[in-house]
């Protein structure tokens, strides 16, 4: 038995699954161009040109869903196709007059074209309640929700950079939303509810006690069994107990929720790469569609989109009309939360007398 | 059993309104052939309605020989929805750049067919395929159907993650390293390390071609590979007249935007202060038939970024300011297994490299993997006076020095 079995393949050579143009062109291309939105073309130094048509996607994708993709790729792409590290699926033409035909099929089966350029491009997003133990809230039905609401920023280039933003449903964000212009953020405020009954049995004190960052856990004897206990004024809800022990869990229908982040970015363009900073603490966890949450990224979003100057991110804009203006201008109230009181927190207060009034 | 077939689900119904596609759709559209996706939709109802999730903490599941790549998930509510009472999910390593045939896709969905809820994600965060919920018999035959089509694990745990790429040569100009061979290089070199966890904890690798790291790797690759150029950015000026005289205001777009300030318009030529260039990719992004990156190109090598858990969020640092990246790579896989030969030695359990060289100082973690300390790897030298000097002379030492 196991001398059939294949292991450490590792993944399919990429090369098999580059399209013709792309071969002969790898490396030598020239330039691109944004043709319209969602459509842009690269030019190769041989002067060959490749079309690329990008459609937004939910990430979640049904095996049937995938065929179509498949199907639509032989009639328009010679059979190739790629993803794009947001989650978008790609188009890769040769020939320019099959532009068209092809956003009409993918707008039929309800895919948009768009996410280039100046646009907002696919919520990078994690798995939420679908699949995901550790969850605040859900991430694909908010990410649903914000879209559908600035989807006309994703088929269309009418803003002033690029806009990117992450959903993660914990503070493990595992979809490392932190350096996103804007970032949905699922958290807990309830401290961990110890399972004494369980906890000795599922995980190793020693262990758990020593996971928190602020020494809020120690060994206890509760009900005469071996457990632990949480000092809960230390707790800071960052949920990592539980990543090492299940029967600490944070989750809490009346207190978890979503908080935003804005002015990230990873690009070295123009600025250094820079962190999202908290801008709402907390709103509630409001399923079918969110709506405090929809409004909230709407109102940044506009507040960015009329104030900000050509190419300017989100971070870009706020450094330079300075925190107390982005409060004002979105009429966020500024609270306690907002002011840092973990490591090097003295690094983000203001050191200067340099302040607009 | 299930709430989806007698009570419907009007919560997730909301969601199939509106122009974005909807996550709902998919999974309803497999839903009347597949009992775990009108299973998922009951609990994924009920967790709407109620405000919380229902899966339970993990597992171990996995494939004989690994230890990583396949994710154990139970539910909390298998009487109630016992189609996912297992909805364990596989992670399966991409081809570099996310490039697919519609054949290759296809077999994917076959297998996929067959053996569990017919979803996925393309892709999750890391850049696997993921397959998402099976049951506990089907992986080992779902793992053998994969593997006889080229197809392998991703990782998990306290692996090498499955690295990842930006689109890179194949369809970009500003691609200054081959991303996709050095992904792939990288990920079939180092096959032991992305199967078998024995790490501290988790390690990232990501490759973006240029500056603009379209695959964020400086936020959240625990090294972070991201290509450059040393030499001078390429002008063609007629390209510079062009842009000009499409309504290119190089004032206002280019220099003021200019980082340092390196970039010069007098109404005929464009200048560049090469030497002062910090490869921003602004002015390249702004001009793309004008400006190219210079021709003397590879690659800086950045280390530590990771999300919040546990001691905060960071970005990766210079530890190479640039290094050439030809195959078969040697250079920079020996730097790979020095930083893991000493994280893995004294790293705690549960520290990203990031969080050890925090603990430890970066200065001895150079010592360490043996890299001499630059002044490229820092914002600015130290502001505090309390340096851990490690020697001292005593009265009446001897002088050690070499005479001349």
């Amino acid at each position: 038995m196991a001398t059939d079995r294949r292991t450490d393949i590792g993944p399919p050579n990429y090369e098999r699954f580059l399209p013709p143009i792309i071969k002969s062109n790898y490396g030598k291309w020239k330039y691109h161009e944004v043709l319209k939105p969602g459509v842009m073309v690269h030019v190769g130094e041989s002067g060959d040109k490749l079309f690329t048509v990008r459609a937004g996607s939910p990430r979640l994708l049904s095996i049937k869903t995938l065929r179509r993709f498949a199907d639509l790729a032989d009639k328009y792409s010679g059979g190739h196709l790629r993803f794009t590290s947001r989650h978008n699926v790609e188009f890769l033409l040769t020939d320019a007059s099959r532009i068209e035909p092809l956003i009409e099929e993918l707008s039929r089966l309800g895919f948009p074209v768009g996410g280039i350029g100046n646009a907002i491009s696919s919520i990078v997003h994690t798995q939420g309640w679908v699949h995901c133990h550790a969850a605040a809230t859900d991430a694909s039905g908010i990410v649903k929700a914000v879209m559908d609401d600035l989807y006309e920023y994703f088929t269309e280039r009418k803003l002033p950079g690029k806009l990117r933003v992450a959903l993660a449903c914990c503070l493990n964000m595992c979809g490392a939303v932190h350096c996103s212009d804007i970032a949905i953020l699922g958290v807990h405020r309830r401290p961990p509810r110890v399972e004494h009954e369980n906890l000795n049995k599922l995980c190793e004190i020693p262990s758990v006690v020593a996971s928190c960052p602020t020494a809020a856990i120690r060994p206890a004897t509760v009900q005469g069994k071996p457990s632990v206990e949480v000092e809960e004024n230390l707790c800071m809800f960052c949920g990592n107990c539980f990543s090492v022990c299940p029967a600490m869990p944070l989750a809490d229908p009346l207190n978890d929720g979503l908080s935003i982040w804005v002015g990230g970015k990873v690009s070295n363009a123009r600025t250094e790469p820079m962190f999202s900073k908290l801008a709402i603490p907390y709103l509630p966890n409001n399923p079918p569609r969110w709506p405090e949450v929809v409004a909230a990224v709407r109102n940044i979003v506009e507040v960015w989109a009329q104030g900000a100057r050509k190419y300017e991110r989100m971070g870009e804009f706020i450094a330079r009309i300075g925190w107390p203006r982005f409060f004002k201008l979105t009429g966020i109230e500024f609270a306690k939360e907002h002011i840092d009181d973990f490591k090097h927190a003295g690094l983000t207060y203001k050191r200067s007398a340099q302040l607009r009034h | 059993m299930t709430d989806s077939g007698n009570n419907g689900t009007p919560l997730l119904d909301e969601l199939e309104k509106g122009p974005w596609p909807s996550f709902v759709t998919e999974i309803k559209s497999m839903a009347a052939d597949n009992k775990m996706c009108q299973d998922l939709l009951g609990q994924l109802e009920k967790s709407y309605r109620e405000k919380r999730g229902y899966w339970k903490h993990g597992g171990i599941v996995g494939v004989m020989g690994y230890g990583g790549g396949v994710i154990g998930r139970y539910s909390f509510l298998a009487d109630e929805f016992p189609n996912v009472a297992h909805f364990h999910t596989f992670r399966i390593n991409q081809p570099a750049g996310w490039f697919y045939t519609s054949d290759a896709i296809r077999t994917l969905c076959d297998i996929w067919e067959r053996h569990g809820s017919g979803l996925t994600n393309m892709h999750g965060s890391t850049g696997d395929i993921v397959f998402l919920g099976t049951v506990t018999d089907e992986i080992e035959p779902t793992f053998k159907e994969l593997s006889e089509n080229d197809f392998d694990l991703g990782g998990s745990g306290s692996d090498m993650r499955t690295p990842s790429c930006c689109v890179g040569p194949a369809r970009c100009e500003w691609a200054c390293c081959d991303t996709l061979h050095l992904t792939y290089d990288l990920t079939m070199h180092f096959q032991d390390e992305l199967h078998r966890p024995a790490f501290p904890y988790k390690f990232k690798i990501k490759c973006a071609g240029c500056p603009n790291d379209c695959v964020a790797s400086c936020a959240r690759a625990d090294l972070s590979i991201i290509g450059t150029w040393r030499d001078e950015i390429q002008i063609d000026q007629a390209e510079v007249k062009a842009a000009v005289d499409g309504g290119l205001n190089i004032h206002r777009d280019i220099y003021a935007n200019c980082p340092t300030r390196c970039i010069e318009w007098d109404g005929h030529e464009l200048k560049i202060d090469n030497a002062n260039c910090v490869r921003c990719m602004h002015c390249i992004n702004a001009m793309p038939k004008a400006l190219r990156p210079g021709k003397d190109r590879g690659a800086t090598i950045l280390v530590g970024s990771k999300a919040p858990i546990v001691e905060g969020a960071l970005l990766s640092s210079v530890l190479v300011p640039f290094m050439k990246l030809e195959p078969p790579y040697e250079e920079l896989k020996g730097l790979i297994e020095r930083i893991w030969d000493v994280w893995g030695e004294h790293g705690k359990a549960r520290e990203r490299v990031g969080e050890f060289i925090q603990r430890v100082g970066l200065g001895n973690f150079l010592e360490a993997i043996e890299l001499e300390p630059l002044p490229e790897m820092i914002a600015h030298p130290r502001e505090n006076p309390y340096v851990f000097y490690e020697e001292y002379y005593e009265e009446g030492d001897e002088d050690e020095e070499e005479e001349e």
